[in-house]
This record gives C-alpha cells, structure tokens and sequence, in this order.
C-alpha cells in the first residue's frame, strides 16, 4: 500500500444556476492575459451542449485519456512513447484556437474619438489573434441555456451515444428538452494522460496534495498535453508558447482556503476535502476492462481514513496528522464513499479524474411538479426518475460510461432526502421505509442533508493546510532572514532590492509563520491597507 | 582573410553557441521554448513542419557523414568516390528539396496566416533570413558542382572541418575551395551562432528522457520555494 492524499472537488449540479461566476473570477483571478484571451480554467457548459472546446467530449477525434491496448494495458490515446516522439514536429490531434473560440475585443475608442456625423459611431468586434474586424461566430458560452441547441444540440457527442441507446430520448423541440449546467475545472487526475502525454516530462502531479502543474521553466510547448487531457482543460497559452491550466489555486489551497471559484460560487455547490488513495491500485483500477465498472473499480482505490491500518500506513507516509484529520472529516469523501451520491464525469477516460458531481434532480422534480403530481412525493420521485424528461441514459453516458445504475442510485438517495426531510418539516411522522428503500439509515439522511442543503462554509470546506504539514521543516525557517526593522516604511527599509518590492536576490526559504500569517491576510483582503494590519 | 573567416570564425561561433545555451538555460528557461503557432494555423503546419524537420534531420546527418567520416573509410568498406558522389548527389537532394519545400510552405504560411505573422518577431525574420540561406547556399554550391564527380569536398572542406576539432586549423585548404562552398560555411557557422539567441534553440531540448521516464511524473514541494519568488526572465509583473 502506498497511501497519498488528494485535495479533490464535488459539484452539486443541482444548485448550479449557471450564473458563471466561477467563471469569470477565475478567469480575473488567473487568465486576464495576453495569450490567454480564449483559456477559461474554469467554465460552465449547458448540457447537452457542445461543450468548450467544441465536442471535447469526442475522443474519436481529439485522441484524449488512455485506452487498453491489445494485452489489456493502459496506453495513450493519441499513441505511445515513440509515435509521440516521431510526431513531435506537429500535433495533428491539436485543437485550433478556432475550436474553442476567436478571442476579440471592441475598438471601443471609436465610441468617443469617432468625428461628427449623421451615424451612431458603433464599436466593432475585433479579433485579438489577427487585429482585424472580425465576425464574432463562436464562443466558450455560444449554446448557453441551450441557445441554437435545436441547430447545435444534436452535435453533443453525448447526445449521439445517448440516441444509438434510446433514440427518442433526447429532445430539442421547446417543452420536450431539459438541461443542465456542468460546471467544468481541471479534474485533477489520479493517473493523469496529460501528465502521461508531456515528453518534457514538465507536467507533474504533486505528492504532497496531487494538485496537476506545469513547470512553466521546463515545458518547451511541445502541445501534447493539450491532445493529452481527454477534458481538454490543458490550454497552450499562444503568447508564451507555453502550456498553462487549472492550479486548483494551490496558493489558496496552501494556506487553508478554498479555490477562487468555490469561494465565489454563488449556490454554494462546491465542496473541498481531502482524499485518501492508494497509488499502487491506480493503474490496476484503471486498467479495469468494462468501461462501466471503472466507477467501482476507482471507488475501490480510496482508502478509508477510519481504518486504523489505514492510518497506520499513513503515518509511515509521511502524510500529516492534520492532513488525516481533514480527510476524516472531507465532505468529499462522504459524498463519494459514503453517500455515494458524487459520480466522476467521464470514468471512461480511465485518467481517475478527482472533480465529482451530484447529478442533478431539480429537473425531475421541477417536470414533476409542472405535470400536476407531488413534485416531492417518494413515490412519484423514484417512477419519475426512470420515465421523465431528463433521460438517465443521458446522465449515465457523463458519469458512470453509460451505466444507468449507480446515476439512479444516486437520483433516488436525493429523492428519497427531499421526501423524508419534507415530512420532517411538516412535521409529520416520517416514512422510515423510504430511507430504507435507498439504503440509508434516517440519521445518515439528515446529516447528508446538513451538507448538501445547509452547506455551512466550514462543512464544504474542509482543507488543510500546507504549512502545518511543513511545520518541522518550517521550524527551521522561522527565524527571520533580514533585520526585523526592515519592512515597509519602518528604520531599516532595507527589505526591498534597489528596484523595488521583490528586486534583487532574496534568500530562500521566505517562510515564515510570520509571513504565512501575511500571505493568508493578503488572500483574504479587501483592501491593500487591511492586509497590512497586524 | 584566411585565417579570420576559416581560423578564428569556427571557434566564436561554437563559443557564442556554448556561452548563449548557457546563458539562456540560467537566465531565460521560460523563454525556452519551441513558439509553436500551431494553435493559430494547423492544416499547412502538419505537412510543411514534419517536411522539413524530417527533412533538415537528413541533412544534418549528411554533413556529419561527409564532413566527419574520412574518405579512407568509406573506401575501406569499398565504396568507390563515384558510389559516394551519387549516394551523396541523390540524398542530399532529396533531403534538401524536402526541407526546401517545407520550408518554403512554412514561410509561405507564416506570411500568409494572420495571426503567425502577427506572432513573428524580428528574432524570427533574422533566423529565418540566415536559415533559408544556408540551406539555399548549400543546395545551390551541391547542385552547381554535380557534373561528374562534382566537387570533391571530402579533400578540402572535411579535413579542415576536422582540424578545428583539434585546434591546429588547416585554414590553407580553405582557399581553393569554390566561392559558393564557402559562403554556404560562413553562413552556416553564423546560424550556429545565432542558434541559442533564437527559437532554433529548441533543438536541444529534444525530449528523449521521455522514453524512460515512468507515465506519471509525481514531485514534491519544493522546500526552499515556499514563499514568493523574485519575478523571473519573461514572467509577467501581477498588478500590485
């Protein structure tokens, strides 16, 4: 057993209303730069969409994730070592800027610097890639609430495999459809193929808390991560030439908080915790031959953080007593080992992505209600979920590879929390068999309804941080490098190089408990004059 | 003349080569890269670049067999200087009109295609000036001296190519080699130069480690990189 840890992600896509605030604060956060225009770490899709890039999903095209070879290993999609290695000079699997969209902006100038005349000055688009006038066709949001979907919708891939199961299940005719927002970031893989496919060997995943970087001084853009990662969440940022992706804000994660587009998300959908996981199981588990168990067989590669063997284990790693604190109490690892509720999208991939979701039951309810019934009704809940709008089969294809099974299991345990939490509030006696029919005790019924509908902020996140794992060595640092007199403003005001803040050389290690305090205000702060109080 | 062109060139190019890879893998990693425009133009990418990178792979091994490996050996294993002249004449044509051809679809698209041209800087218009040359050069001086057979620079050129390795440079069997041959030269050894100051410089990160490193890449924090960092070579400043 090799025990590591893993900060990994839920998404309850019940409450997602694709508000895509996550969106743009990452994208504020991380992306506002030059060659990075058209990258969205974070986005939101309406499914069934296209997604972003269009048709990711399509893997007969793109070449994304692991596929068995003829002996039943794992081996790259879009080819081994040395087919890589041959086809190194251009990567005819790499997505076009034009796949994910023409980033542009507006000759906003125009609006005021326009002379006199009988017309509206207007501000035109223009492409950021070439300068010119540009037709703007395409965006990261184009099919957004299901926008041109009776024209787009039937090119979701997921679509297509849904039909060639059940043909009439998917609609586009207005009150036939249904929807859902997928908010997407970089899953984090516990056997990432971007990882796999990066010939620099500059792409990493990190022992400590398995969050996936990229060296930015040893990538050389050679581009195959970007075929690599079946989610296409691995972006080539065309100024730098360089590949740039989601950091699951590791500064953040580091100092105990929670990533930019979790802290913002308005419907408080996303959870962080810790998981436990044993690596020797990861490619065994990944090489599982039936598409549909994969989501057992990566259930089976957890490790339970009660198991005294487990936490034996654990310690001989190395892996923090705050860290096995954190993965005792992971909402994360509740939601997908307890509860089993969170499903991970596309297991089929076989990169054992860490960024689960809730599939969502609102439509049902929502389809439900509209037709008359008890929206809320156990009864009416679980023969709904099997025959109404929002086709299962659908579901299955994101999550679990086409099993319908655990996707219902799933509904149902959500179904079955509605009905018995809504007697509860009525004060009626509640029904035990209901829970029972789902395999739940009542009590494990409401304490999972204290995470997904209370959702206070310290349930859903749960994370611990680096710099108490580093204590020992953080000891060492603690004593001050410079004199304690020189900061800003003080006597010494030796503390900055002769080119301001950050100039000239500076002794490493920095860290201080003082400056984890400073780091951990600065993240926090409104206002640069709060950050600087003690 | 002689001696600075054939005697004292050679030694500054491979020095400026040797001091700029250094200098750039200290100070400029992040700039370290191949600037792919892929992402902007791929169509005319996947057949112009395979072509001429293959091409130029070609090329370069034709000069380290003909300029490194003695005459005395090839007819050692019994091959006559005619075999030699026509094995050369054919594959270094081959190989040269291929990087030629990919070459000239490359720039063809890099004028062409918006936005790579828009990604071209200087530094690429220098390089590229100094490649299409040296390769053009070197084409011109094979094809003009094809006749019989052809110009026979395994007495001249290779022995003094050679004579740089060990420092004593026989600049004298440099004079009478024809004009075209030693224009391709001197251009060359400039491109040698020019090599870690431009993108070129990613021929030597050649990832060959890839195929024997394990898939999956796992790395620990790195204990002395804890807190912020003085800004690096080509990072952007975050907006204090």
């Amino acid at each position: 057993m090799r025990p590591m840890a893993q900060i990994a992600m839920v998404m309850n896509l019940d409450k997602c209303i694709g508000c895509h605030t996550c969106s743009v604060t990452c994208k504020q956060a991380w992306t506002n730069r030059r060659g990075m225009e058209y990258v969205w770490f974070n986005n939101v899709e309406t499914r069934p969409g296209q997604g972003y890039p269009r048709r990711y999903e399509d893997q007969e095209t793109w070449r994304g994730g692991w596929e068995l070879n003829r002996r039943g290993a794992l081996r790259l999609k879009a080819g081994g070592r040395l087919h890589k290695l041959a086809g190194i000079f251009s990567n005819p699997r790499l997505p076009e800027i034009k796949d994910y969209y023409e980033p542009w902006t507006y000759e906003y100038r125009n609006l005021t610097d326009a002379p006199l005349g009988d017309d509206y000055p207007v501000a035109r688009p223009v492409s950021q890639l070439d300068g010119r006038p540009m037709k703007i066709e395409w965006s990261s949001n184009w099919d957004d609430n299901l926008a041109g979907a009776p024209a787009h919708g039937d090119l979701d891939p997921m679509v297509e495999r849904t039909r060639r199961q059940a043909a009439d299940k998917v609609r586009f005719e207005f009150e036939q459809t249904f929807m859902f927002y997928l908010p997407r970031i970089c899953e984090h893989c516990l056997n990432p193929s971007c990882v796999a496919s990066c010939p620099s060997g500059a792409m990493y995943k990190r022992a400590e808390d398995g969050i996936v970087l990229v060296d930015q001084d040893h990538c050389r853009g050679w581009r195959m991560c970007v075929t690599g990662c079946p989610y296409k969440k691995v972006y080539f940022n065309h100024a730098t030439g360089k590949a740039e992706k989601c950091t699951l804000c590791y500064p953040r994660i580091e100092v105990g908080l929670p990533t930019v587009c979790s802290e913002t998300c308005v419907g408080r959908l996303r959870y962080l915790g810790v998981v436990l996981y044993d690596a020797d199981r990861v490619t065994a588990a990944a090489e599982t031959k039936d598409e549909k168990a994969l989501y057992e067989a990566q259930l089976g590669v957890f490790l339970d953080p009660h198991d005294p063997g487990v936490q034996h284990a654990c310690e001989a790693a190395g892996i923090p007593y705050d860290w096995m604190e954190a993965a005792r109490r992971s909402p994360v690892r509740a939601l997908i080992s307890e509860y089993r509720v969170a499903l991970p999208l596309h297991p089929e991939y076989r990169t054992m992505p860490m960024v689960w979701y809730i599939p969502p039951l609102s439509p049902v309810v929502d389809a439900l209600s509209e037709t008359g019934h008890d929206g809320e009704d156990a009864g009416n809940l679980f023969a709904a979920i099997d025959t109404l709008r929002i086709p299962l089969e659908y579901l299955a294809e994101m999550f679990t590879a086409g099993d319908i099974g655990p996707v219902r299991a799933s509904l149902e345990k959500l179904a079955a929390m509605r009905s018995h939490m809504r007697s509860l509030n009525l004060g009626e006696e509640p029904d035990t068999r209901i829970p029972a029919a789902v395999g739940m005790s009542p009590e494990e019924i409401e304490t999972m309804y204290r995470l997904l509908a209370i959702a206070k902020y310290e349930d859903r996140y749960v994370i611990p941080t680096a710099a108490v794992g580093d204590a020992r060595r953080l000891e060492e640092s603690a004593l001050p490098q410079g004199c304690s007199l020189d900061h800003d403003g003080g006597p010494g005001m030796g503390g900055d190089g002769p080119f301001g803040q950050d100039s000239g050389r500076k002794l490493l290690p920095l860290v201080s408990v003082e400056n984890f305090h400073i780091l951990r205000r600065r993240q926090t702060a409104d206002t640069p004059d709060e950050a600087k109080e003690d | 003349m002689t001696t600075l062109l054939w005697g004292a060139l050679p030694y500054v190019a491979c020095a400026l080569l040797v001091a700029g890879l250094v200098w750039r893998y200290r100070y400029d990693k992040y700039g370290w890269t191949t600037r792919s425009s892929q992402v902007y133009e791929s169509k005319l990418l996947n057949v112009a670049s395979p072509a001429f990178h293959y091409g130029i792979l070609f090329v370069l091994a034709g000069h380290v067999v003909g300029l490194f490996v003695p005459a005395s050996w090839t007819d050692a294993v019994g091959a006559s200087e005619h075999t030699y002249h026509l094995f050369s004449l054919y594959g270094g044509t081959f190989a040269g009109a291929l990087t030629v051809a990919g070459l000239a679809l490359l720039i063809y698209r890099r004028r062409t295609r918006a936005p790579v041209f828009r990604a071209t800087t200087a530094n690429d218009k220098a390089m590229y000036l100094f490649l299409v040359a040296a390769i053009v050069l070197g084409m011109t001086a094979k094809l003009t001296h094809a006749s019989g057979d052809g110009y026979d620079y395994r007495r001249t050129i290779a022995p003094w190519a050679r004579s740089l390795f060990t420092l004593r440079p026989r600049t004298d069997l440099m004079t009478g080699v024809p004009v075209l041959y030693q224009v391709h030269a001197v251009v060359g050894l400039v491109l040698i130069a020019l090599v870690p100051y431009t993108r070129l410089v990613h021929m030597f990160s050649a990832p060959l480690q890839y195929l024997f490193r394990p898939y999956v890449v796992y790395r620990s924090r790195d204990p002395r990189q804890l807190g912020p960092r003085p800004d690096r070579r080509g990072w952007e400043t975050p907006h204090r």
